[in-house]
């Protein structure tokens, strides 16, 4: 695989383009904002944009760019770190159910099965019954919900991998179960698994949007796009550009990701476009 | 699932609606955002039990106009004798419990008796202390004795808290709710709405209403819509950042009135490093009072600078004793040993006032080196730590009751004042009726608690009520908790 090849994919080169530009803004957000986000003038409220403030000001006069560029940092940060937990519990319990089979496999589907019953919402209430809301929550609960997720995705992938006369062959030269997972199962499924973590990353933000908004994520004085949309609410009718900023930056961000995952599953097995992904579900 | 039971439902639907629409004269839907957590006055502090039953279901032996004054209300008259420690109460003839059972002395003594028992569970059985004994002279003949006199018996006898409740249903009442008002209870569809029904035998004047319906909503986009597409009839308190909607609309009504809310940045006196007077001092330099306004209450909030309602005769403006100054701050934190300031949590309850004016407090005191740890929390929690265990920094919050300068008296109190000149102050102001006096008194006690700076004075909230403009009678300022059903009617 080369980059020329890739590159022909315009939908990946969009999706990731705008995906980066994102991040970046977000990241950029850590050395430098226009205005700090905790910084209150509440006389310069309800500001249209104009060439101070490119997005305006929201109710209690902070800069609305300021505030978005730091709820996209928030809102990658936990959908990332909630994908780390998702990927690093659910790819090897995938992949062990594939080497493995038998006892091990139905453990793994029946977990799977367990925690798919729980939406991400009802795991974040418990959580944060237990431990108060706030990012970690946050992390905690949508990185649950992944792991079933890429649980099967993992096992779907190695199973069809299992089959390969190589399979066999590491097999007859003794290598042990854990030992074919690993060298002969992971690198195969590895682009099946990236193509998955590009749309639960997108997920992971629209999640993350959904806890804060309910009061379950993000806390004041930090902000998080969601944070955002649930301040506007009350104000929607008045000023709805309070609503708009937040809201088209969530929309932007996953239908970018969503396009970035489509171009990379063209772009790294053109097998996958005829037999579909399974594309989690929400 | 077959077709025509959709539609059924549809039409028994649309004329629910239409029937709903024909009645509508005399009867009226109110939103309120807080559910009530039971509905016995006598046994709760929440204001939301107030809202629903407060002169609707129950009544006292007096009762609390809407300019504040104290009239008549299960009693007729009442004399008080030369020394201020007898009053004889007169009832009102012929009245009866929802549940039929007659009212009488009998029930005036229970009443008391169940408020002042070592059990009670009565949110102001200190406000009642002073009654030594409740004597029945005769079935429509009630005496009180007190133990000293008290300027704010006949006012304190007409809060919700001391409503008259019979010995038959009084077990009850929190589910169940039996009195003696205009209106009776019907149903409580917890989560949802409580509905009352006239009480046809009342004994007073009739009220206009036939029916009440009180709908919890607590969001404000929700309520919004409830009130724009007509599904509730008003409110008493809406949101300030959206009254806009219904300023300029002419099918609505925004009254704009007085509480006895006074917020205040509850701020631990027992505490390091809040217990040193210069870092109260500095913290009330550090406030700008009327960017909290704007910002919390859309400027809705009249500025207090101490714990005193502004509408109040005894008021005294102290918003000048520490202006907004954050050099004068920073100078005053040094002073106290904190040339960098220091950390500090605030814990704040679920009520919008709160979570906005810790967002500015927050963003202000940054300015001159505090910082703020903000911790949202629900009701049940905020109650257990800050006002149960006093496990908090600074909190804010706003205290609803009456004429309530008491509490600087309490060192058990949750910001834990304890100053024996207020103390004694206070239990003077009590034992005196002489209103100059009265009024000389409360004034000293302002004085003092502005000057120490217990808690930061932020302002007095507002009511803002959002009425169907066809509605007549609510009370536009609220001297206290409740929505009074008794003159609301509609005219065409």
């Amino acid at each position: 695989m080369n980059w020329q090849r890739l590159l022909r994919h315009p939908s990946l080169v969009i999706g990731l383009g705008a995906a980066t530009a994102f991040a970046l803004l977000g990241l950029i957000s850590l050395v430098w904002t226009p205005y700090p986000i905790e910084q209150i003038v509440v006389a310069r409220r309800f500001l249209g944009p104009d060439p101070a403030h490119w997005l305006g000001t929201d109710h209690l006069g902070r800069d609305m760019l300021s505030l978005v560029m730091s709820g996209t940092l928030t809102s990658f940060l936990v959908a990332f770190s909630a994908l780390v937990i998702g990927v690093g519990i659910g790819v090897p319990m995938g992949l062990a159910a594939a080497a493995w089979g038998g006892a091990v496999e139905w453990l793994v589907l029946r977990i799977s099965d367990v925690t798919f019953a729980f939406p991400s919402v009802v795991i974040a209430i418990l959580i944060a019954t237990l431990a108060g809301p706030g990012e970690l929550n946050a992390i905690l609960a949508i990185g649950i919900f992944n792991i079933p997720v890429f649980a099967r995705v993992a096992r779907g992938g190695a199973l069809a991998v299992a089959t390969q006369d190589y399979v066999a062959a590491g097999r007859l030269a003794g290598l042990g179960n854990a030992a074919i997972a690993a060298r002969h199962l992971l690198p195969n499924i590895a682009s099946l698994i990236i193509v998955q973590a590009t749309i639960q990353l997108s997920l992971g933000i629209l999640a993350e949007a959904g806890l804060s908004y309910i009061g379950l994520g993000t806390q004041a004085p930090a902000t998080s796009l969601g944070l955002m949309l649930r301040d506007s609410q009350s104000l929607f009718l008045i000023h709805p550009w309070l609503g708009i900023v937040p809201g088209l930056t969530i929309v932007l961000i996953v239908i970018a990701l969503n396009i970035a995952g489509d171009g990379l599953r063209d772009a790294l097995d053109p097998r996958l476009r005829r037999e579909g992904l399974n594309h989690g579900a929400g | 699932m077959n077709v025509t039971k959709p539609l059924a439902l549809a039409a028994t639907a649309l004329l629910l609606a239409t029937g709903a629409a024909w009645a509508q004269s005399s009867e009226v839907r109110i939103g309120v955002a807080l559910e009530p957590p039971a509905l016995d006055p006598t046994a709760g502090a929440a204001e939301a039990i107030d809202v629903v039953v407060y002169q609707n279901i129950f009544e006292g032996l007096t009762r609390i106009d809407q300019n504040g004054a104290v009239q008549p209300g299960l009693a007729e008259s009442w004399e008080i004798a030369e020394d201020g420690l007898t009053y004889t109460f007169s009832l009102h003839e012929g009245i009866t419990f929802h549940d039929g059972t007659g009212f009488d002395a009998e029930d005036v003594k229970f009443t008391f008796d169940r408020i002042l028992a070592e059990d009670s569970v009565n949110a102001q059985k200190a406000l009642y202390e002073p009654i030594a004994a409740v004597n029945v002279v005769d079935p429509q003949t009630v005496e009180f004795q007190l133990s000293r006199p008290d300027g704010l018996f006949l006012f304190n006898l007409g809060r919700g808290d001391a409503v008259i409740v019979a010995p038959e249903s009084a077990d009850n009442n929190a589910s169940e709710p039996i009195g003696t008002g205009p209106f009776a209870f019907v149903q409580w569809d917890r989560g949802s709405r409580v509905i009352l029904e006239r009480y046809e035998p009342y004994w007073g004047e009739a009220p206009a209403l036939t029916k009440a319906t009180y709908l919890f909503i607590s969001d404000t986009a929700t309520l919004t819509n409830a009130l724009l597409a007509g599904d509730v009839d008003g409110t008493n308190n809406f949101a300030p950042e959206a009254l806009a909607v219904f300023e300029n609309n002419p099918q609505f009504k925004v009254l704009v009135g007085s509480t006895e809310g006074e917020t205040i940045l509850g701020t631990n006196n027992a505490k390091e490093p809040f217990s040193d007077l210069r870092v109260r001092q500095a913290m009330a330099h550090a406030l700008n009072r009327q960017e909290i306004i704007d910002g919390a209450t859309y400027g809705y909030g009249v500025p207090i600078g101490s714990h005193f309602a502004p509408h109040h005769p005894y008021y005294l403006d102290l918003t000048g004793t520490y202006p907004y100054d954050p050099d004068a701050a920073k100078a005053l934190l040094a002073e106290a040993g904190y040339p960098d300031g220091f950390s500090a949590t605030l814990k704040l309850p679920p009520v919008a006032y709160a979570r906005l004016s810790g967002q500015i407090i927050a963003s202000q005191f940054a300015q001159v080196g505090i910082k703020l740890e903000l911790i949202s929390m629900e009701w049940a929690q905020w109650l257990e730590d800050v006002l149960g265990n006093k496990d908090f920094d600074l909190t804010i919050v706003a205290h609803v009751e009456p004429f309530d300068i008491g509490i600087y008296a309490d060192p058990n109190y949750y910001f834990g004042y304890d100053n024996p000149d207020v103390q004694a102050l206070n239990e003077t102001l009590n034992a005196t009726i002489d209103e100059g006096e009265r009024q000389r008194i409360a004034q000293e006690v302002q004085t003092i608690i502005a000057e120490d700076a217990v808690n930061g004075y932020l302002f007095e909230l507002a009511q803002t009520g959002v009425w169907n403009a066809k509605l007549d009678g609510m009370w536009q300022n609220a001297p206290i908790e409740g929505v009074v059903l008794r003159d609301i009617h509609w005219v065409e």
